[in-house]
This record gives structure tokens, C-alpha cells and sequence, in this order.
């Protein structure tokens, strides 16, 4: 807690100093401004060396009188002092939370403070990257999303939990997984699987297959949220297991470990503590079908979309690998796509009894 | 009945006597003649055939003299009484000319009282009652009695009436259609007896017949009062008798007007706007330049001078013994010559060295504007609008004749978004819905003219001036769009009108392009306001802006640093009006809450865009509103409390 505190201190200490600095502005009848980096695509590089997407230093100036900026000045402010009392109650909140919480009509005037929570979303951000802190550290959370089993005992807010009692719904992933929420005690799994889909980690949790494989079963349900991401880059990190994701084979289950392995282009600035570049791609294969035999009929079709978006991949610096370009050239050249639950036309256990231990062992996985 | 073919060939009627001709000759004589006969030719040939009908001993049997009044009894539509509603507002008008004319000429300032009495649904009883110089006796039944008798006709004197036809002929239009005598009351000083008159017209004789005259007790201590009976209707709107009236406010800002409509209405009472009489006009004689080659040869035939250049020197204005010997010069014509003896040549030749020699313009005393000053304050009587423009232009001449322009306008303000309506009074102030186009009102020498607007030089000027540079839409040859009125004002020694009813000017170029710079010059003003009220909304908006966000900013840092927040906060309002303007710019801003006219709204729309691309919602409500076609119940109702307020605003002042 001791630590927690002192983060929690630095963190206030940033949201202040931000705001002194133009208090300090306005007494020297300065205009007022405030530098954010920018999170546009422009300013988004790969750095092939440590193989994670990188937020650039390009910073947009944002003023106060500025017709255009006035309003994003003010909600900037409104969002600090909003979290500078959070931390001060040393509570948390969801970010939408925080949008009521600041919501209020300006004057006497129609407008408000925030008509709408994709309005406040964005400068939560634009506030994390200003003052270099973590959503999390400014007492902020996302609704959560993401459960995990498997042979580990986790302190969650102080509560010992061993997660292989987890029953049928595993324990829920909280948003917030820094080490003054979470800490981890005994572990003895080889490695952590994360499966897209919520059906697919049902199957294996039933077939308790994390017992035999001794391995760390999470699910994202759809695109990693922030704690599960943050959660696996401590796995990672700390416990010294190898990820390895299993996704639907179509372009969108490519980017879900795409975004997991190098970072995604909004959150670029969260890359350094949540990109595992050493994450390992195990499925589905474009090659899987033959590989392992599935019938031509549990195929889908690629829609124009897929494609698009599986010819923009072909692109990106981190798919520039003999394999990669392997893999989605194949999809292209097949034009249909794969879902997990189509392993199940080979029986319903099939993917824990067959299709993960096989790849496993013959180390058909991509990194 | 035999004298009407003869009455219609000698007055201007000459279109259809040729027309009957032409419609006949083709037939018979296209056999002899390829091309088509010349028009003297043409009446010969079906006389020629029809020889028995009309000697030319027999036609000079019937040819004998018209009196000009009965040409005019036939003529009416001349004089401006073609129809009942047109006739009372003439009658009224004449009225009200004369005795502003008289006034002034005495030096008195006018204080008019103008009584509508309905006799029956189609007669009224028109009283004007002035406090003039009054009419000496025996004078009396021959300017109310006989056409063409006036003291305004053989001068050169800026005044309102000019032919000394108006209110004899009123009066005669009354006799003609009520059969009653015309009434005159009038006293010349407060010793004097008032003395009355009942007059008739003989139109035959063009006489006056006097029915009854006596002496009378009036309270009036010196002054006319006119009372003529006619057949006629009451109309309110754009040429009602109110509307006019409430012009003749406009134009003569000296005049205290006191008007009883018929019907019961409220009375109105015009106070004055200044107690200045307008400056004496001056008369003058004429000036060189414009003079035609015919009045150049008479005026020379009969110049009582020795010598051309004395002609030149003393028979017009501005000729300076050098003016005048550079002009002989030029001509190569002696000096000395006898203007009387000058040969066509001569005569021709100093024609056209008149415009070689520069000649100083006309007097400016002799031609009398209202005056910048008093046109904005006239406007502003009877108008409430956001801004008053005018421009007397630097006096110019037509035909030897000095005129000065004078333009007017009153913009924004109630003018916008009023709807429609047939209140007379108000009519003035409207056609004005914002999108419609904008209310002309012209006059001349004060007078305001009602008819034949669009053959009109001012209308002419108006239509053929761009407006879109000024910020007015304009639809193409056209009256400009937009929430104003706009006043032409020309004053001359000698307006030229089209008729004698006087209802239009003339299309002299020199008048026309005199009006337009005048136009130009009120409407740069203008632009340059609606250019500084876009401005001073822009900067509003943003100051708007930033002091909605400066609130809140100064809450949240308050928060965040434990600043002062009385401090922090007038410090930004400071800030944030240097960057809008100052503080100049935010009173007047905060003055004016009128909305953008459509033609500029565009940019407003750019500024009003918010992050959320929002409109403020004032700015979508007059997108929302299209220009309302037709009259709406509701809009009459709010209209009519209008009128109630302004009558009784009128009252408290008067």
C-alpha cells in the first residue's frame, strides 16, 4: 500500500503541476496553452528494435483562447481536477463515471461540460499522455472484461485468490491490474493461452484443460481490453511465461494479437508496459485447414472488408516476416475465413484434445 | 360631342389618329407602292376617296380655343385624379404643397392640421389648415379658382409647386364630381378680418365664379384653411394619405403636422424634429452649362444687354467677365457683339464652346437640401432602425437647371421581421420581411412621390446600382433585398417630372448617375456597418465562448492548485477581451442583438461552429424561419398592438 500511495502522489503531483503551469501563465498575462502529444496515426512509429508500436514527439498545442481549443482546454482541467479528487478520496471509477461525475451545463447557457462520453473518453487520454500516467493512476477504470483460470494464487485488493477454484466462470479480470491491486503468489503453469472468444475458453475451462497443460487460461472477448493487456505483460514479465493467443483466422483476430504483441495506434503510448512482443500466434492457421483435416463447409467467405484490411496487414512493419506474409497471403489466396468453434466439426472436444496439444508440441505457432 | 375628335388631336393623343390611317392604307395602296407609305402620305389616300365629309372651310368652323381647363376636365389622369382613392391623396397633397411652400417662403414655420370627413362611403371632405402668411384678398379666387396661375412658374426657385395647376384643379375635380364650391379661409394678420370664400370654377372661361364671400370670426391668427369636397376613397397602405403624410414628416423635419383620419381613427400628431427653418432657396438664373441651342437664341434675342459678353455676364449664372470672354474666345465671336444681331452661326458656335470653358457649378444657395443631419433625424422619427446612412451630394446641373441629391436609409432595426400588413401607417415601415425587398420612398423638393415608382429616374438609379457589394441581396434588375428603407431626395430649381401630376422624375442622365454616387456613398456606409456588425458578432461569439469556458476553467484550477479564483478569473476576462476586441468592441456588441442578414450569414455560420458543430440555437431558429409568404392572422393581431403603441408613443411626444 506504501507504494501505492507514493505513486498515487506522483500522479497528483503531475495534475497539479500541469495546472500551475497556467495559473502561472495567467499572471504573466500569457496566454495559456498546454502541450499534448498527439495520438494521430501521423504521429505513430514501429521501433523494430524493441518491436513495439511507439508514440512519436509530435505535441499539439492546446489553447485556451483558441476558438477551437477553448472548450478541449477547459474539459482538460474539468477531467484533472475531477481525478486530482478521486486520488485525494483514494477512490476509483469507470470512465464513464467520471463523464456524470463532470457533466454539469456551462453557465446559463444550453451547453454542457460534456455532451457526450465520446467526448470526455478522449481527454482522458489526451491527459494520460500529457502528464506521461496511466488511466489507471489517475484512479480510472474501463468496465472490465476478461476472465482467467489456472494453477495461480493472486492477491486481488487483498483477498487471496487461488484461481484453479474458480468454477465455471473464472475469476473476472479487473481493469486496474497494477501491483498495488494485484499481486501474484504461488504459480506453477508453463505458460498463459489467451483465446479470443468467451464460448471457446468455456470449452476448455469444462475440459479442464488448463490442469494437464498446466497453463493460464484467459479470455479477452474480443479486443484485449487494457487489464487483461496489462495483466499478460506482467505474466510475462514477471512470472516468466510464454503467451500464446489463439484467435479466430480472419484479419481482425490477426490484429487482436497484432495489438497484443506490438501495441495499438491509439493507446501508442501504453505500449511500453503492455506490448509482449514475444507473444506467440498458435491459431487458427490459414494452413490449419488441411493440417488438420476440416471439412470445406465450416469456411466462411472473406467479405470485402477482410480483405481490404488483410492487404493493408501485408503492409505493416511487424507482419514483415517470411511467415507472416505466409500466412495472410494464404488467407487472401483461399478467400475464406475461420472461426474457433469450426474445430468443433471435428467433435466437440476436439481443441483441447487435439488441435492445442498437437500445435503445441509441434511448435506450429508464429511470433 | 363634335369637338372631341379636334380636343383629342390637339392634345397629345396624336398615336391613335395616326394608328386609324395606317391600319387602312396597306390594304389600298401596298398594289402601287412596295414600300410602306410615309406617314403624311398615308391619311391622303382614304380622304381622297372620302372627299364629301369635311371641307377645310368647314373644319375651321369648329376650330376655336380650348381653355386649359377644360382640356384638363377631360385630361383628369394628367393631374393625378384617375381614380377616387388617387384623387383624395392628390388633393391632400396639393393642399399640404402650398401651404408648405407658403410657409416657408414667410418665414413661418409650418404647423399643418390635415382633416379627412367621410360625407358618404365614396365622398370625403379633405380640410388642410396651415399657419402661413395667408392669401391677400383679391387674390384669393384666382389662385383657388383659375388653372395655371401661380407665382412659381416664371422663376427659377427650388419650391414644391411649380406649375400653379394643383389646387385649382382639386378643386375642380371636387366641383366636378360633388358639384360644391370649394371653401377658402384665410387671414394675412392678426388686425385683419378673415375673410371666406365659396369658389367655382367656370371651365370654359378658366374663371373663377365666386358664390359667396364674407367676413368671418376665426381664432386663427393668420393662415389658410382649404376645404374641398370630393368624390373619392379612403385606402390605407403603400399610397395611403397616412403613408404620405408620414413621409412628408420624413422630408420636412420643420413641420408640425397634426392628421384626423376618417372613420374614427386615432388622430396622428407629427411633432417637430427641429426648430431650424430649412435656409431660404435662392433664385437663379441660368446656367451655362446644359442650356439648349433654343433657349440660347431666345434668351440672347432678348437680352436688353449691349454687348454678348454683358449677355453672357448678367443673363446667367456663374459667368464671370473672363468666363464669358473665353467662351466668345472659343467661339470665335467678338465680345462686343450685339447679342441681338448674333447670326444661327455665331449663335451655334458659342453653343458649343460652352462646355470647353470651365464654369464654376451653380450656386449651392439655391437649391436648399434637408441635410444629412435632418434626413437621418427624420428617418429616425418615424423609423426605428439599428442605422441611419445619408449623403447630400455636392449640387449638379441638368439642362442649365442646379439640382443636389440627397440620399437616405434606415437599416435593421423593427424593419426586420415584420410581417405584411394593410395598416397604413405602418406600411412605410414595412415590405420589409426581412428577405423581401426594400422600401423605396422618394421625393422631390420634399414632396414625397407615391405613383409610378418604377418610371421613375430614382427608381431607375436604385435598380441599376449593384447592391450585392454593399451586403444587400438583390435580385437581377431589381429593388435590393433587406430589412431597409431608402430615401431619394431631389431638390431643384426645376424638377423635371414625366407628367403634371408629378408623380415621377425624368430620366436625365445627369440626375440618374448623381443619384447613383449618392447611393454608392450610403452604400459603403452601410457595407462598412454590416461588415463591423459581423465583426463585433464574431468576436461576441468567441468572447461568448471563451467566457462560458473561463468559468469553468477557473473552477477546475482552483481545485487543482488552490489559486485565487477572484484573481485568476478577471484576469482571463481580461485576457480573453483583448483577444476579442476590447472592450470597445464589447459594448457595442452587446448593444446591438440583431441577427445576420441572410447574405452574410455564411460567415457567422463558419464561427458559430462549436467542437460539436453545433449552432447556437438562436442562429438555427432564423435558419429554421423561411421568409413568410402572405399574411398570417396571427401576424395581423400582433401588428394591430403595434399601432396602439407607436400612436400612443406619438401622443406623449406630440
Amino acid at each position: 500500500m506504501a507504494k501505492r500511495k507514493g505513486s498515487a502522489e506522483a500522479t497528483k503531483k503531475k495534475l497539479v503541476g500541469l495546472a500551475n503551469a497556467v495559473v502561472r501563465d495567467i499572471r504573466d498575462e500569457v496566454d495559456p496553452s498546454v502541450a499534448i502529444p498527439s495520438r494521430s496515426l501521423g504521429n505513430v512509429n514501429f521501433n523494430e528494435k524493441k518491436s513495439i508500436i511507439e508514440l512519436g514527439d509530435q505535441k499539439q498545442q492546446r489553447e485556451l483562447f483558441n476558438v477551437g481549443h477553448a472548450r478541449k482546454f477547459m474539459q482538460t482541467f474539468l477531467v484533472a481536477s475531477a481525478c486530482k479528487e478521486l486520488i485525494d478520496q483514494g477512490k476509483t471509477t469507470s470512465i464513464r463515471d467520471l463523464y456524470y461525475m463532470t457533466k454539469h451545463s456551462l453557465g446559463n447557457t444550453r451547453q454542457n461540460t460534456f455532451e457526450g462520453q465520446e467526448e470526455s473518453d478522449p481527454i482522458i487520454e489526451d491527459l494520460e499522455v500529457t502528464i506521461d500516467t496511466l488511466r489507471e493512476e489517475l484512479n480510472l477504470f474501463a468496465s472490465n472484461r476478461g476472465s482467467m483460470v489456472g494453477p495461480l494464487t493472486v492477491v486481488d485488493s487483498g483477498d487471496t485468490i487461488d484461481l484453479r477454484r474458480m468454477g465455471s466462470g473464472g475469476w473476472s479480470v479487473p481493469s486496474i491490474v497494477e501491483d498495488h491491486v494485484i499481486q501474484f503468489r504461488k504459480c506453477e503453469a508453463k505458460y498463459v493461452l489467451l483465446v479470443e472468444k468467451d464460448a471457446v475458453w468455456r470449452r476448455l475451462n469444462e475440459d479442464k484443460f488448463w490442469t494437464h497443460a498446466k497453463c493460464l487460461l484467459l479470455h479477452s472477448q474480443g479486443m484485449a481490453p487494457r487489464g487483461v493487456r496489462r495483466l499478460i505483460y506482467r505474466m510475462h514479465h514477471e512470472l516468466k511465461l510464454p503467451i500464446y493467443v489463439l484467435v479466430d483466422n480472419d484479419p481482425w483476430g490477426f490484429y487482436i494479437y497484432s495489438v497484443l504483441k506490438q501495441g495499438s495506434i491509439n493507446l501508442a503510448y501504453e505500449s511500453v508496459r503492455m506490448a509482449v512482443p514475444a507473444a506467440r500466434f498458435i491459431g487458427l492457421s490459414s494452413m490449419d485447414m488441411e493440417r488438420f483435416d476440416l471439412p470445406n463447409n465450416v469456411t466462411m467467405k472473406l467479405n470485402d472488408q477482410d480483405i481490404q484490411r488483410a492487404k493493408q496487414m501485408l503492409d505493416y512493419p511487424w507482419f514483415n516476416k517470411r511467415t507472416w506474409q505466409r500466412e495472410i497471403r494464404t488467407m487472401l489466396r483461399n478467400k475464406v475465413k475461420l472461426e474457433l468453434e469450426a474445430l468443433s466439426s471435428r467433435g466437440i472436444s476436439f481443441i483441447s484434445e487435439e488441435y492445442l496439444p498437437q500445435k503445441l508440441k509441434d511448435k506450429q505457432w508464429l511470433a | 360631342m363634335s369637338s372631341s375628335g379636334q380636343l383629342s388631336l390637339l392634345c397629345a393623343d396624336t398615336t391613335t389618329e395616326r394608328s386609324r390611317p395606317k391600319a387602312v392604307a396597306p390594304k389600298r395602296v401596298t398594289k402601287q407602292e412596295p414600300t410602306p407609305p410615309a406617314p403624311e402620305k398615308a391619311p391622303r389616300a382614304p380622304r381622297a376617296k372620302k372627299t364629301h365629309r369635311l371641307s377645310a372651310e368647314a373644319m375651321a368652323a369648329q376650330q376655336r380655343e380650348i381653355s386649359v381647363s377644360e382640356f384638363f376636365t377631360k385630361n383628369r389622369h394628367l393631374l393625378g385624379f384617375d381614380n377616387p382613392a388617387k384623387a383624395l391623396l392628390t388633393t391632400v397633397k396639393e393642399a399640404v404643397d402650398n401651404s408648405l411652400d407658403a410657409c416657408e417662403e414667410a418665414g413661418i414655420l409650418p404647423s399643418l392640421t390635415i382633416m379627412l370627413q367621410e360625407v358618404t362611403d365614396d365622398r370625403y371632405r379633405v380640410v388642410v389648415e396651415d399657419n402661413g402668411p395667408g392669401i391677400v384678398k383679391q387674390q384669393i379666387p384666382k389662385i383657388f379658382g383659375k388653372l395655371l396661375y401661380g407665382s412659381k412658374f416664371h422663376r427659377l426657385k427650388q419650391s414644391r409647386g411649380q406649375q400653379g395647376i394643383g389646387i385649382s384643379a382639386a378643386g375642380m375635380y371636387g366641383q366636378l364630381t360633388t358639384g360644391k364650391a370649394v371653401v377658402i379661409t384665410s387671414r394675412t394678420s392678426p388686425t385683419r378680418p378673415a375673410n371666406q370664400f365659396e369658389i367655382v370654377l367656370n371651365t370654359r372661361k378658366n374663371q373663377p365664379e365666386i358664390i359667396v364671400e364674407r367676413q368671418i370670426e376665426w381664432q386663427v391668427e393668420h393662415g389658410t384653411r382649404v376645404e374641398i369636397e370630393l368624390q373619392g376613397t379612403y385606402k390605407a397602405g403603400r399610397n395611403s394619405v397616412d403613408a404620405y403624410l408620414e413621409q412628408v414628416a420624413i422630408a420636412n423635419p420643420h413641420a408640425k403636422m397634426s392628421y384626423v383620419p376618417p372613420k374614427g381613427k386615432t388622430p396622428l400628431h407629427l411633432p417637430r424634429a427641429t426648430d431650424d427653418m430649412p435656409p431660404e432657396p435662392g433664385e437663379i438664373k441660368p446656367h451655362p452649362y446644359g442650356v439648349e441651342l433654343g433657349m440660347l437664341m431666345k434668351l440672347l434675342k432678348e437680352s436688353k444687354n449691349r454687348s454678348l459678353a454683358g449677355t453672357l455676364q448678367h443673363d446667367f449664372s456663374r459667368v464671370t467677365s473672363r468666363v464669358a470672354e473665353q467662351i466668345c474666345e472659343v467661339a470665335s465671336v467678338r465680345p462686343k457683339a450685339s447679342p441681338r444681331t448674333l447670326t444661327l452661326a455665331e449663335i451655334e458656335r458659342l453653343y458649343q464652346a460652352i462646355p470647353k470653358v470651365k464654369i464654376m457649378a451653380p450656386q449651392t444657395s439655391c437649391v436648399v437640401p434637408i441635410g444629412e443631419e435632418l434626413i437621418r433625424r427624420g428617418l429616425e422619427r418615424e423609423i426605428k432602425a439599428d442605422l441611419y446612412v445619408s449623403a447630400t451630394r455636392p449640387p449638379s446641373v441638368y439642362r442649365g437647371n442646379p439640382f443636389r441629391i440627397e440620399v437616405g436609409l434606415a437599416y435593421g432595426g423593427e424593419l426586420r421581421s415584420e410581417t405584411e400588413d394593410d395598416e397604413g401607417l405602418l406600411e412605410l415601415k414595412n415590405g420589409d420581411r426581412s428577405q423581401g425587398p426594400i422600401t423605396l420612398i422618394r421625393f422631390a423638393n420634399r414632396v414625397p412621390l407615391q405613383y409610378q415608382q418604377s418610371a421613375c429616374s430614382i427608381f431607375k438609379a436604385v435598380t441599376d446600382t449593384n447592391w450585392k457589394p454593399y451586403g444587400l441581396a438583390q435580385p437581377r434588375g431589381g429593388l435590393p433585398h433587406g430589412p431597409m428603407v431608402l430615401l431619394v431626395h431631389v431638390a431643384s430649381v426645376w424638377v423635371p417630372f414625366t407628367s403634371e401630376s408629378k408623380e415621377a422624375i425624368a430620366h436625365y442622365p445627369e440626375i440618374i448617375k448623381e443619384i447613383k454616387l449618392g447611393l454608392r456613398e450610403c452604400g459603403r456606409k452601410l457595407s462598412s456597418y454590416l461588415r463591423r456588425q459581423e465583426r463585433d458578432k464574431l468576436q461576441a461569439k468567441r468572447r461568448g465562448i471563451f467566457e462560458v469556458y473561463v468559468g469553468e476553467l477557473v473552477a477546475s484550477l482552483v481545485k487543482l492548485t488552490g489559486a485565487d479564483q477572484k484573481r485568476l478569473h478577471t484576469q482571463l476576462l481580461g485576457m480573453a477581451q483583448k483577444h476579442t476586441g476590447g472592450e470597445e468592441a464589447a459594448a457595442q456588441a452587446d448593444l446591438r442583438s440583431s441577427r445576420p442578414d441572410g447574405a452574410l450569414r455564411d460567415t457567422a455560420a463558419q464561427i458559430a461552429l462549436d467542437e460539436n458543430g453545433q449552432l447556437p440555437p438562436d442562429e438555427e431558429e432564423a435558419e429554421q424561419v423561411p421568409a413568410k409568404p402572405g399574411r398570417s392572422a396571427k401576424g395581423r393581431g400582433a401588428k394591430k398592438k403595434k399601432v396602439v403603441r407607436k400612436t400612443k408613443k406619438k401622443g406623449q411626444r406630440g
